[in-house]
């Protein structure tokens, strides 16, 4: 049997977005931003749409591949997937996910997308309007623990209790996001810079959670174009190989009612393992990390989970300066990620990954070859992937 | 008898047992006033929330079973955003959760009674206080937690 990798065998030879707006405020559709997306990354490969055959989504996506098949007039549909598990936990899995079918024959151009129209449907930051509640949410709702930052926020902080982690290290996440953003014309935030100040000023949204910790909701959409790495070579001058993926979770990550026997986790701790092994690169090999920022405290956690650093170093090493590019020891986040580019569900990160290794950020760290995204901290599945460049394959 | 008061304000989504009636004991339980969560009969493993077999030996023997309801602070947080109408001009409240050592470790959800600004110790012992709600569509009565 061949070695069972996807290692260096498929790329992501486009990238595609809307323009990203505040919430409820796109003038189209969430199936026409699903559509401007998907056209924008087949322009940038450099690939006549008829030619894509499959797609891959995450967190119920609500627009159906079919519908988008027959829209682009597609010859015929080889692969439809969608990664079971809410938040952005899917990101990097819906990338894996199309790479496997590209890789294992059952496509061979698949795009993966994601479209968010808040303003159209139910805000995820939201209670559902419902008088009964049953199951999980009936031991949950009554006490007012209710949005993903109040369900998220109760591991957080247990996390920052067990390893006295101080406030300082969730700010600095988010003022780099924010420091990037200002770079980044694309992001909702540019324009509009975030101070320690401001950040220590700010309303609490649920402790140990302010304003700042948590992510955007918007309206747009993402795609990206995965095909086999000989047919990226002849699309884009500079593809972004997938060097390794991985998904999942540790044991009975969900266990009802807040009962993870490993509570305090971003949920990476069996994850991460299988992502290096797979990329046979190490932390110490990566250029820039784009890390799912639902609320800053998962970010902490997720880097310490691949490997960056350890909780116990977590207040030294979680500096603003640290975390800029180009010259930080850990760039992080350098579109701006959920927090001040967009909240596209991550799916923005992996572009942003993407746009490293080809050397287009609007904050490039000079010579990036191995550039990572970590999707969904703290929901299951979860999941996260390396990028490389031509030197790496 | 007059309805008892309760921590947060009327109006939140109401628990109801699930259809396929897995948590109905436990609901049943806390209208008795009795905190019953599941035990494994074959390998006496805890288990919570509820499930239809047995995590530890997968057993579809597994019962029910009353425990004390005395835990420590296993983490907590305050909540000041209000996410729902009915929590809109209520300010802040505090979320545990309890860790009960006696049953296995297991772990069980609930506010914090008292000042909703008290200073909160993970690690602080707490109780169990039943807060019947006997006025809803279907009564239910909801676990909450104080400091002792």
């Amino acid at each position: 049997m061949k070695a069972r990798t996807l290692r260096g065998r498929v790329a992501i030879a486009g990238v595609g977005e809307t323009a990203y707006y505040k919430h409820g405020r796109a003038p189209v559709s969430e199936f026409q931003l699903a559509l401007q997306a998907i056209l924008a990354a087949c322009a940038d490969a450099g690939l006549d749409p008829r030619a894509i055959d499959g797609f891959a989504s995450y967190s119920n996506d609500r627009n159906d591949p079919s519908r988008i098949a027959a829209a682009l007039g597609l010859p015929e549909l080889r692969f439809s997937n969608m990664q079971w598990g809410g938040g952005g936990g899917g990101g990097s899995a819906a990338v894996a996910n199309a790479a496997a079918a590209v890789a294992g024959g059952l496509a061979d151009c698949v795009v993966v997308f994601r479209a968010l129209a808040q303003g159209q449907f139910q805000r995820f930051g939201a209670a559902p309007p419902v008088a009964t509640v049953s199951g999980e949410q009936a031991m949950t709702f009554p006490y007012g623990l209710i949005s993903p930052a109040q369900r998220f926020a109760m591991r957080v902080m247990r996390y920052l209790h067990e390893h006295d982690i101080r406030p300082e290290a969730q700010r600095a996440i988010a003022l780099a996001s924010y420091h990037h953003a200002q770079a980044n014309p694309r992001a909702v935030m540019h324009g509009r810079p975030l101070t320690a100040e401001a950040y220590d000023a700010s309303r609490w949204i649920v402790e140990p959670f302010r304003l700042y910790d948590c992510c955007m909701e918007n309206d747009g959409a993402a795609a990206l174009i995965v095909v086999s790495a000989e047919r990226a070579r002849d699309l884009r001058p500079r593809p972004a190989y997938l060097l390794g993926a991985a998904q999942g979770s540790e044991h009975r990550n969900a266990a009802r009612a807040h009962n993870a026997p490993l509570y305090a986790t971003s949920s990476f701790t069996t994850v991460a393992p299988h992502l290096y092994a797979m990329a046979g690169v190490g932390p110490g090999d990566v250029d820039v990390v784009q890390s799912y920022e639902n609320f800053t405290g998962g970010v902490l956690m997720s880097l310490v989970e691949h490997g960056f650093f350890t909780a116990k170093e977590a207040n030294d090493v979680l500096v603003v300066d640290n975390l800029l590019a180009p010259t930080g020891r850990l760039p992080l986040n350098t579109s701006g990620g959920n927090l001040a580019e967009c909240y596209m569900h991550g799916l923005e990160l992996v572009i942003e990954a993407a746009r490293q290794i080809r050397g287009e950020s609007t904050s490039q760290v000079e010579g990036a070859e191995v550039s990572m995204v970590i999707s969904g901290p703290m929901v299951t599945p979860v999941s996260s992937l390396i990028l490389g460049g031509a030197a790496t394959v | 008898m007059a309805p008892a008061a309760s921590y947060l304000p009327a109006g939140l989504p109401a628990p109801v047992p699930e259809p396929d009636g897995l948590d109905a004991p436990y609901w049943a339980g806390t209208r008795r006033g009795e905190l019953l969560v599941q035990r494994c009969e074959r390998c006496r493993a805890w288990q919570w929330g509820p499930e239809w077999i047995c995590h530890a030996c997968l057993s579809p023997e597994v019962g029910w079973t009353r425990v004390d309801g005395r835990g420590i602070i296993y983490t907590w947080e305050r909540a000041w955003h209000p996410v729902h109408p009915a929590l809109r001009e209520h300010g802040p409240y505090i979320v545990v959760l309890v860790e009960l050592a006696h049953a296995g470790g297991i772990r069980m959800l609930g506010n914090l009674l008292g000042d909703p600004r008290q200073v909160v110790t993970i690690g602080a012992p707490v109780e169990a206080v039943f807060e019947p709600h006997d006025d809803a569509k279907v009564p239910f009565t909801l676990v909450q937690w104080k400091v002792i």
